[in-house]
């Protein structure tokens, strides 16, 4: 039997790392109980936006962000079997961006999983990426577990094949978060019917643990933290007894938990997000489970760009949070409340004053 | 009596002033009210416009990459204490090291029409939270 890393473990072989400071990259260790011999980790990385300026030059902090979290993924132990990349390498989708972006990850030792994100799409509606990567839908079982990768950021077709000035354009249009114009992220029913039918072929009692670069759940339109088809997905998932939907393009810490499924965000490696109720002029919602992440202080580039180190027990997870300069973070799966809780700040009298955003 | 001569030579002045003056200064118009308005969101938009991606920064970032809607600004909380500049400083002054700093560009005059419009549009999204300088 493997033993499951536990936190100190793992603190203590990657001292080093954390005293780096800020570690952009998630560690994902799944146990399947005492006596399983199929335990495994896996490192998740998400939203880097490299961005061209031109020539040779790209945005240096943006590229210091996933310089780092894939430096600091190949000193991992134990070694993940694989990486996830969760959306979003490019800024506008450039050929250059996705390629700068990619010769970085490179750099990452092992098999990596790509997830679209939005940056990534609209410029020529993925096909550069798709030449690079190949299909934006996707699953693979890897001992004992279901993996499924969405991609989430499609829109309404008529908009997305509307007869624009360039592919720029819609680009650009995409790519601004608080866009009054914005359209809706949706799975749509192709992959619908995908996923239905690949679904069907496994077992009920099987751990499936979902990727998508939006929430697969409803938080603030104005910003796409919000899948327009997200009740119909999960109702494809609701079968299942243990799923997680791991996402990125928020680039903030939330987790939720609506029936069966377990939903958690993984930390951006180029900047972090305000939360959503820090727009006052219209109604959001944050789940309420989420406890918040420390509010980031812009004069460290890298604060908030943390990452999280997850175990998976029995198929359901634990997250440690571990943010620069501030106090780490603990939230895990609580089998008698049947949700994620943190176990520090949960309860409201024990929150600290960073946290309170507004 | 020199001085109290131009005194009153003053005085009748503005009497006579006030008295030739078709209107007092305070009786403005719905008109006027709507053309002031309309001068601030006229700002306010060109502040919209810089804001995302009109500054046209050295590094093509913006500022609305990291701030949705002016979030996380806090237009409402300034002047306040900024421990990294180590003094009470005013919302043009972190305006200004974000575009020295994240926009890698050059800062701008505190009173230049883009500070102004900036902050107009900061504030605008901002409209309706309660005053609350130096809060943290």
């Amino acid at each position: 039997m493997k033993k499951t890393t536990n936190r100190r473990d793992f603190m203590k072989q990657t001292a080093a790392l954390v005293a780096a400071g800020s570690l952009p990259l998630s560690v994902i260790e799944i146990a399947f109980g005492k006596n399983s011999d199929q335990n495994f980790s896996f490192a998740y990385l998400s939203d880097s936006h490299i961005t061209h300026i031109k020539g040779n030059e790209f945005v240096r902090n943006w590229d210091r962000g996933l310089v780092r979290a894939v430096a600091e993924s190949n000193l991992m132990d134990p070694k993940p079997d694989f990486v996830f990349y969760g959306g979003d390498i490019a800024q506008l989708g450039k050929p250059e961006e996705i390629d700068h972006g990619l010769e970085i990850l490179g750099g990452l030792n092992g098999k990596v999983h790509y997830v679209m994100g939005e940056h990534d799409y609209y410029l020529d509606l993925g096909e550069y990426w798709k030449k690079q990567l190949g299909p934006d839908y996707y699953s693979f079982d890897h001992k004992g577990v279901h993996f499924v990768v969405l991609n989430s950021i499609l829109t309404h077709e008529k908009w997305m094949h509307k007869k624009w000035p360039s592919g720029m354009d819609r680009m650009l249009q995409m790519a601004r978060l608080d866009n009054p114009d914005g359209q809706p992220f949706m799975v749509g029913d192709a992959q619908r019917q995908w996923l239905k039918k690949d679904l069907a072929k496994i077992n009920k009692d099987t751990p499936v643990v979902v990727f998508s670069h939006s929430p697969i759940q409803k938080i603030h339109k104005g910003w796409n933290f919000w899948t327009d088809d997200a009740e119909q997905v999960q109702s494809l998932l609701k079968p299942f007894k243990k799923v997680t939907v791991i996402y990125g393009h928020v680039h903030q810490i939330q987790y939720n938990q609506i029936g069966n499924i377990s939903f958690h965000s993984a930390m951006a490696t180029a900047w972090p997000w305000p939360y959503p109720s820090s727009y006052t002029q219209v109604e959001t919602y944050l789940p309420k489970l989420t406890v918040e992440m420390n509010r980031a202080d812009p004069f460290n580039e890298r604060d908030a760009t943390g990452w999280q180190f997850i175990n998976m027990h029995t198929g359901n997870i634990d997250l440690h949070y571990i943010l620069p300069e501030n106090q780490n973070r603990i939230v895990g799966y609580d089998a008698k409340q049947g949700k994620p809780v943190d176990r520090d700040y949960q309860k409201t009298d024990k929150r600290i004053p960073p946290q309170v955003h507004y | 009596m020199k001085l109290y001569k131009m005194m009153s030579a003053c005085l009748l002045t503005c009497t006579l002033l006030t008295i030739c003056m078709p209107s007092s200064a305070d009786q403005f118009t719905e008109a006027d009210v709507k053309r002031w308005t309309n001068e601030y969101m006229s700002v306010m938009k060109q502040g919209e416009k810089l804001f995302h991606g009109g500054l046209k920064a050295n590094n093509t970032v913006s500022c609305d990459q990291c701030h949705p809607n002016a979030t996380n600004i806090h237009p409402e909380t300034y002047p306040k204490f900024q421990k990294q500049l180590g003094k009470v400083a005013v919302l043009g002054e972190m305006i200004n090291w974000c575009i020295m700093n994240p926009t890698e560009s050059e800062p701008l005059e505190l009173d230049s029409n883009e500070i102004i419009a900036l902050q107009a549009y900061i504030h605008y999204e901002r409209r309706g939270v309660a005053l609350q300088p130096g809060k943290h």
